[in-house]
């Protein structure tokens, strides 16, 4: 579906009378197969957005080339649109029209009759549980309804390929599971081979078979989330134990189920009260940890599992945060909303787990729009 | 044939949501009206300073001129809007023709344009105006090419800048000379000689004298002539630039 060699895209910038080139893709290779769903992951300004324009034809690469839907993404873009579907951070339904008519002008402009659109266009209403919204304006809709809204205009054309670009950014955590479940049933209902990209490693791991991550423009790893997490070296547990003193055993405990320390990784740490260290498969691991520890008469003020997050798998493969990342000064295509604190809300979660687990972060703040694309590479 | 289904369809979006906004519709139907009321009467003890004979003979071109280019060139906040919705994004991963796109977008400006021209003529004949139907007829085609031409440069200008805050004062800067030099409220020839100098290098001036022309009825002289190459090539220019942004938009 997908095979791209060498994709480069630069940009001039200018810092006052500098003018300095940017490589914000800098020689990508992708290759995903039909039927596939991969999750394209990386930090804010890594270059996966302009990655996506140039592979929904709407950027011409600097160099390299690129095939999608079994044509040529310059030589051929028209028949590249024709059998892609593309939903783009902003939507693509105006607020204040009415969302029918929004879908019913998009799916004509692929040349489909009205009659042909309108009865795609409602059956896909019913499917993303839109019912009875098909006059209402976006503006009027929650933010689950109009994401949804947008990626039925996506697919208004039924085509085989679909390219989501951070779908549930700025969307609340009921709002996010429940578009999760819409995009996993597109391959499963439709058929449909999904792109999408995101900055949660969450939504990366619920939807896709296979993580690509793309790091200052570069393909740094391309595995399914089973091994690349595998590479982190698994859950960070942490146990806050009511005794100080009998803190060193807990930590021996906890060793005899953690990772031993080797490169990059620390082992089991102590520090006051709390101890800490990586346990592969923490629900399967922590029942008997505490079994263990409850014979050893340790009582625990607090137990949480926190599961391997983007940081943790950008950290292991990059060596640098991704916070650090975000921030990274110069970057030419900071997607628009770098740094704002936009974690994992999965970061702190503890299926599974007994004890008072840290709860998962709440809604992050909405996605103003103005904001949203202001990079440099709009 | 694909090329004006896609325009039509841009062209219906456009249309159906201007509709739904009936302020928009209203203040676009005064505008012209208000500037013959409350101008219109100013000028008719100054006319024959003119050389002219009738006031709203005069008058009337050089508003419909000014109409075609002041109206058109805010037609590019609506484009501001749409972009930062991700409207234009969307359209331009469908295989529809850019130009398309863009022209569709210049249909419901022209349509508007042309209702406020025939208001604004109708108004002026019952007014007093003393002109040649078929002058007047050249006359709306001349301010409906000068108007697409605005129309055109400002969706070009919106997706160029992407900002009201830029594309504000952008257009300001460009609007005075323009409404300075082109003798749309009063004819250049009764400044001095620098001034009429300054504005030959207007070309809205060799429009509005067009337009002027045409509805005097006075074919013959250069006037007309030259109005219509300036309209036309104005026209050429801003379709080619409006396209090639609508192609390129990521600047």
């Amino acid at each position: 579906m997908i095979h791209a060699r060498g994709l480069v895209q630069t940009f001039t910038t200018r810092k006052g009378r500098v003018k300095r080139e940017v490589r914000a893709v800098d020689g990508v290779d992708l290759d995903v197969a039909e039927g596939e769903v991969v999750g394209f992951l990386g930090p804010n300004g890594a270059g996966k957005t302009t990655t996506l324009r140039m592979l929904t034809t709407l950027l011409r690469p600097t160099a390299g080339t690129a095939t999608v839907a079994g044509h040529d993404v310059v030589r051929e873009s028209v028949e590249v649109r024709r059998r892609i579907g593309y939903v783009s951070q902003a939507g693509g339904a105006f607020s204040s029209a009415r969302a029918g008519d929004e879908v019913m002008d998009h799916g004509m402009l692929y040349g489909r009759s009205r009659a042909q659109v309108e009865q795609v266009g409602r059956a896909l209403f019913e499917q993303f549980q839109l019912d009875g919204l098909w006059d209402r304006m976006p503006k009027t809709m929650s933010g689950g309804q109009k994401r949804r809204l947008d990626i039925v205009m996506g697919l208004i054309h039924e085509p085989r390929l679909v390219f989501l670009d951070e779908p549930t950014t700025g969307l609340d955590p009921q709002a996010r599971a429940n578009l999760w479940e819409h995009i996993s049933a597109l391959r499963g209902e439709r058929g449909v081979t999904v792109f999408i990209t995101t900055h949660y490693l969450d939504e990366a791991d619920a939807l896709s078979d296979r993580i690509v991550i793309i790091d200052r423009g570069r393909i740094v790893a391309a595995d399914t989330a089973d091994n690349l997490k595998a590479q982190v070296a698994g859950d960070l547990v942490e146990l806050e134990v009511t005794d100080p003193a009998r803190a060193a055993v807990a930590a021996e405990k906890l060793a005899a189920v953690a990772e031993p320390p080797r490169h990059g990784l620390p082992g089991v740490e102590v520090d006051g009260n709390h101890v800490r260290g990586r346990v592969q498969r923490a629900g399967r691991a922590v029942p008997g940890l505490l079994r263990e520890l409850e014979t050893y008469e340790i009582t625990l003020e607090s137990i949480e599992v926190h599961r391997p997050t983007l940081d943790d798998v950008f950290l292991t493969l990059t060596g640098r945060s991704l916070r650090d990342a975000d921030t990274d000064p110069g970057d030419p295509d900071a997607e628009g909303d770098a740094g704002r604190g936009d974690r994992p809300p999965g970061e702190a979660r503890a299926p599974s787990t007994p004890g008072p687990a840290a709860a998962p972060s709440a809604a992050e703040p909405p996605a103003a729009p103005g904001t949203e694309l202001t990079g440099a590479e709009r | 044939m694909t090329f004006w289904r896609e325009c039509f369809i841009v062209f219906r979006r456009q249309l159906r949501m201007n509709l739904r906004n009936p302020a928009w519709v209203i203040i676009g139907m005064l505008q012209p009206v208000l500037y013959l009321l409350l101008f219109g009467p100013l000028l008719e003890p100054l006319v024959t300073r003119f050389g002219a004979t009738n006031a709203y003979t005069f008058f009337v071109p050089g508003m419909l001129v000014q109409l075609g280019i002041f109206g058109a060139f805010f037609a590019g906040f609506t484009l501001i809007g749409e972009w930062r919705e991700g409207v234009i994004e969307a359209e331009r991963v469908t295989p529809a023709s850019r130009t398309a796109l863009l022209v569709g977008r210049l249909g419901r400006d022209l349509l508007q344009l042309l209702v406020q021209a025939l208001i604004l003529v109708c108004l002026g004949l019952a007014l007093g105006m003393d002109a040649s139907v078929p002058g007047i007829a050249l006359g709306i085609v001349l301010t409906l090419l000068v108007g697409g031409a605005c129309a055109a440069s400002s969706n070009a200008l919106a997706l160029s800048t992407k900002s009201e805050e830029v594309m504000a004062p952008v257009i300001n800067v460009v609007m005075m000379p323009v409404l300075l030099l082109s003798g749309i409220l009063l004819p250049m020839t009764i400044g001095p000689r620098w001034l009429q100098r300054g504005s030959d290098f207007m070309p809205v001036r060799h429009i509005v004298d067009g337009v002027r022309s045409a509805f005097a009825g006075d074919f013959a002289a250069g006037g007309v002539l030259w109005g219509s190459i300036w309209a036309a090539a104005l026209l050429a220019g801003a379709l080619w630039w409006g396209t090639a942004t609508f192609r390129r938009e990521n600047a």
